[in-house]
């Protein structure tokens, strides 16, 4: 095979005399490996490892829609341009912005970044012991559970936009079915926009209801990857339903449980098109978290570009910090991750 | 790393529990509680669809009414009046591109990360991570200038790009978790019949992965459908607006056209109903698999 001389070497599997042809092999097959995996690395370096280099260095510039070009170029009387520089370039600002940013001089980070924990925790608990609850429920056999399994599913499939209009539309003051509700047993309808809390709490509603099912699917998942033998072992020891599901679902879900509240956390803090439409930081700017609070920096009114960038930046260090303490706890505990 | 094997819904199934004696209370509180589940679930959807039949006076009211003088007027209006038939074009194509570029990379990576043990594998492993850590602010405006650069802004394939990096690295990662449940043993007998990598991975495992796939295309349509960030800063020219940008336009913050927004909601749904109900088969297929082998 031609092919494998072009291949790199593994370097933790040294050459044996003694097996011609398994290092071949091994070539081989990683020159294919590297074949199969390169369309979704290259396309992961240009846009996203360099959009992020790029992220991080614009955050130390002044850069907004205004002095983004280099040159300026205007048209002349014979029809051609000319071109001169751009007299106020963005520039090299040092750490200015972050300074700003959490001196809160511009913006309200320490506002958002409150709001994004609340939500955050908030919607995380709620995807977790709900789905958890119904994939428990889903997991025994009873008839029907096919059906209600689909049919449980369903949020899944409504593009989270829509979602939102939809609790929007139901928690509109005026007309709005919750209020109706309420109304219906004697209590005031509740101006839902109107304060930071409520506003704040239907937007958790949408994306509690939003985010259930792929917990649920995924710790069904789990589940079934738990020996039955365990259970009839303890229902033999006598242990009670509750003593069985601490002491054998719960350590049997960690693995599946430890993976998807990371991810879980990490996807609700980017959350951007709940919060977006449902409250709109309504009011006033007071339920923006970070994500959004950052996009609007970026793209309405002034697009100050240096800026969302630096919110960029402060946003995956938390993360970073966040699934690095997430990690060291969990193997701590023994878990591998 | 192990971890992430169990998340792509270990769609490989083991039996349910076997049926114990339940008692007719239990089974009563179980069911009940199953309904009430199932109807949250719905309702939102079911009640925004109930409100797209009713005209624009009936929907702002606040009295509850299931169905009041339905029609279909609503629907009209959006379809023949609006600029919406031409957002729901768009949103297709890039969704459907998405999906199919999405399936095609994530699916060799997944392959070859659950497969091969290369050099760097591992840390390849953990930028696919760390790619889900990467909120939009950061990454818009350098992709923003890169599209710009490439004279892609307001345009469809901008967008396909930009969420196949969004949607592939997590498929990938989920792929691998669903290729780790196919047997190695498949991949040697298919070599010992002479068949090459690539010629084992699309004959032999492609069509054994058919529910892991089916996930992973729900996944990136889905991603695509309903992506709103990228989609408001990219596109400027109402023409090209997808779904998420353009819907915005029907609620401003002063007379919200909500006899236009729910009929659109609706219809938006209608495309990701049906991609859902595909993959929903594979996904209760897959859950369902072992099940009978008691």
């Amino acid at each position: 095979m031609a092919t494998t001389t072009r291949t790199p070497a593994d370097p933790t599997k040294p050459a044996s005399p003694k097996e011609p042809g398994r290092l071949r092999r091994s070539y081989d097959r990683n020159w294919y490996a590297w074949a199969m995996v390169l369309p979704t690395v290259l396309v992961l370096g240009v846009l996203v490892l360099y959009p992020l280099a790029q992220g991080i260095l614009q955050s130390f510039t002044d850069l907004t829609e205004a002095n983004q070009q280099e040159v300026i170029c205007t048209k002349t009387l014979g029809g051609g341009e000319t071109c001169e520089e751009n007299p106020n370039q963005a520039e090299f600002v040092g750490l200015k912005n972050y300074v700003d940013v959490l001196t809160g001089q511009r913006g309200d980070f320490w506002l958002w970044f409150t709001n994004t924990v609340v939500w955050t925790t908030a919607c995380v608990f709620f995807h977790y012991t709900i789905g958890l609850g119904l994939a428990v429920m889903l997991n025994r056999d009873f008839r029907g559970r096919g059906i209600y399994r689909v049919l449980l599913i369903v949020p899944w499939a409504v593009p989270a936009f829509v979602s939102a209009f939809a609790w929007r539309f139901m928690f509109n003051q005026n007309f709005g079915l919750v209020n109706a509700v309420l109304g219906k047993i004697g209590i005031d309808p509740v101006a839902w926009t109107d304060h930071r809390w409520t506003s704040l709490f239907t937007a958790i509603v949408a994306n509690v209801w939003l985010g259930v099912p792929f917990m649920m699917v995924a710790l069904l998942g789990g589940l079934q990857s738990i020996n039955n033998d365990l259970y009839e072992a303890a229902a033999i020891d006598g242990a009670s339903p509750w003593q069985r599901f601490w002491n054998i679902t719960m350590p049997g879900l960690r693995p599946v449980s430890s993976t998807v509240i990371l991810l879980g956390t990490i996807w609700t803090f980017n959350m951007f098109p709940i919060i977006f439409f449902v409250t709109g930081g309504e009011p006033a700017g007071q339920t923006e978290i970070l994500v959004t609070g950052a996009f609007r920096a970026a793209f309405e009114g002034i697009r100050n570009y240096s800026l969302a960038a630096t919110y960029g930046v402060l946003i995956l260090s938390i993360l970073v910090v966040y699934a690095g303490i997430y990690r060291r706890v969990l193997s701590k505990q023994g878990e591998v991750f | 790393m192990s971890a992430p094997v169990e998340v792509l819904p270990s769609l490989v199934d083991v039996p349910p529990k076997p049926r114990r004696h339940r008692t007719p209370l239990a089974s009563v509180a179980l069911h009940g509680t199953m309904l009430a589940a199932v109807a949250i679930a719905l309702f939102p959807v079911v009640w925004v669809f109930l409100s797209s039949l009713k005209p624009r006076q009936e929907i702002q009211r606040s009295t509850i009414d299931l169905v009041s003088s339905p029609s279909l007027d609503n629907y009209r209006a959006v379809l023949f009046d609006t600029n919406f038939p031409t957002w729901f074009l768009n949103s297709v194509i890039v969704a459907v591109f998405t999906m199919l570029i999405g399936i095609m990379m994530s699916a060799t990576a997944g392959y070859a990360l659950s497969r091969f043990n290369f050099a760097g594998k591992r840390g390849l492993m953990w930028v696919f991570l760390l790619t889900q850590m990467f909120p939009v602010a950061i990454l818009i405006v350098p992709i923003y200038t890169i599209m710009a650069n490439l004279g892609l802004i307001d345009t469809k394939l901008s967008l396909i790009i930009a969420y196949c990096t969004v949607a592939v690295p997590f498929c990938a990662w989920m792929l691998r978790g669903y290729f780790d449940t196919i047997p190695k043993e498949l991949d040697e007998a298919a070599a010992l019949d002479g068949l090459g990598p690539f010629q084992t991975f699309w004959r032999v495992i492609l069509p054994l992965a058919r529910p892991g796939l089916a996930v992973t295309a729900f996944y990136t349509f889905i991603t695509a459908w309903g992506e709103v960030a990228y989609a408001i800063a990219f596109i400027q020219t109402s023409d090209n607006y997808t779904l998420g940008a353009g819907l915005k336009q029907f609620v401003p913050q002063f007379n919200q056209r909500w006899e236009l927004l729910t009929p659109a909601a609706i219809l938006i749904t209608i495309p990701a109903g049906i991609v859902f109900f595909f993959a929903q088969k594979h996904l209760v297929a897959g859950l369902t698999a072992g099940g009978t082998k008691g």
